[in-house]
């Protein structure tokens, strides 16, 4: 989605109302974030929606960059968020291979989740079971982490389910988002 | 582990933005390794240590490492040249800095050139404006591009000012030129 370098568009205070929308939207989305919510998203400050380019808004706390979101999809979350509160999304792993074709923006495709390094919900090999028990549903907001790596590199949406992917074993995974290092991570925001 | 109620601090890498762990796929890898080695050096131990990197090699067959590898040379020559050029175009672009009559007596001034030195031209339009206390903004040219256009004639001005707060723009890049609206035709053809 942002592959090449953009440029941000106009920005604007958000209405406190839509602010208690995105709170509320965030919530349902990632309940786990519950006990951050105030610190992410504190009830008082004002947001800020910067317009990027196709219809992208992305909705920033001063100079920090909180959430994205694409028209009326589902909104998701910053990689800056990401790493600061890892637990609170949806984790799948993919292995060491697969690295390199994410951070230049390839979609991430099934063979990098399925193999030895990588990491899928209920997986025999998870043995913390770091990554979840529930497979997850095709459409699901999704941060994929790397192996060996404590840092998640990408925020996705599933095109396939999870189950399925373990039985076919092929095709896109999941569509890309944002990756480290891509146009959206390195928007400066003076 | 939902219950953790305390951020965790993650750092990043002063020269390519990501964090340190993901520096060997950028194609920066030797200088982000020294920034490291300054700033964080019980992190540079841990993720530049023999250990790691050959563990690292371990995790993949002998042929994708050889992709991985041609890839990442790739990367880093690209960098390089990039980088290499915006040197160059740094070096080598000016910045005009016109004069032009508007009415006997009343001049604007027009200033070109500073994208080549990485300056967004809206936020120095309003620095301008600021500092000289006149009406300053950015304007079209007609063959393509942006300039900034001061009301005033502060070509002097304008240029110790440039010059003292950007420091890596070199004085003898900037050049002030008068324009007078109507250009005397010149008379051998």
């Amino acid at each position: 989605m942002f592959k090449k370098d953009i440029t941000p568009g106009a920005k604007s205070k958000v209405k406190s109302s839509t602010q208690r929308g995105i709170r509320a939207k965030v919530l349902e989305e990632y309940p786990l974030l519950e006990p951050h919510i105030e610190a992410i998203l504190p009830k008082k400050e004002q947001l800020d929606v910067i317009k990027l380019p196709d219809r992208v808004a992305l909705y920033t706390l001063g100079t920090t960059p909180l959430f994205f979101q694409h028209m009326d999809d589902a909104i998701m979350p910053h990689l800056t968020v990401v790493h600061r509160y890892p637990d609170a999304f949806h984790r799948l792993r993919i292995d060491r291979g697969a690295i390199r074709f994410v951070l230049s923006g390839a979609s991430l495709m099934v063979p990098g989740l399925t193999s030895a390094g990588g990491r899928l919900p209920d997986d025999d090999e998870d043995e913390e079971e770091r990554y979840g028990e529930d497979e997850l549903e095709a459409g699901t907001v999704v941060v994929i982490e790397a192996e060996g790596k404590e840092t998640a590199c990408m925020v996705g949406v599933l095109k396939m389910g999870t189950a399925e992917m373990k039985k076919v074993k092929k095709g896109q995974a999941c569509e890309a988002g944002h990756y480290l290092g891509d146009g959206l991570w390195g928007l400066s925001l003076g | 582990m939902a219950s953790e109620t305390n951020p965790k601090q993650v750092s990043y890498c002063g020269v390519c933005s990501l964090p340190p762990e993901y520096c060997e796929f950028g194609g920066t890898v030797k200088k982000c390794e020294d920034w490291l080695k300054e700033h964080q050096p019980a992190l540079h131990k841990k993720l530049y240590s023999q250990e790691t990197i050959e563990q690292n090699l371990s995790a993949l067959s002998i042929d994708a490492q050889k992709r991985a590898e041609k890839d990442a040379q790739k990367k880093a020559a690209k960098a390089a040249a990039s980088e290499a050029k915006e040197a160059e175009t740094r070096a080598t672009s000016k910045i005009l800095i016109k004069r032009i009559e508007r009415n006997k007596r009343k001049y604007v001034t027009a200033v070109q050139g500073l994208e080549a030195f990485g300056l967004d031209n809206k936020k120095v339009a309003k620095d301008f404006g600021k500092k000289f206390a006149t009406g300053s903004s950015v304007t079209k040219v007609p063959g393509g591009g942006e300039e900034i256009t001061v009301q005033g004639d502060l070509s002097d001005d304008i240029c110790d000012y440039l010059v003292e707060t950007y420091k890596d723009i070199p004085e003898d890049n900037v050049d002030c030129i008068e324009e007078k609206k109507k250009k005397p035709t010149p008379a051998i053809g």
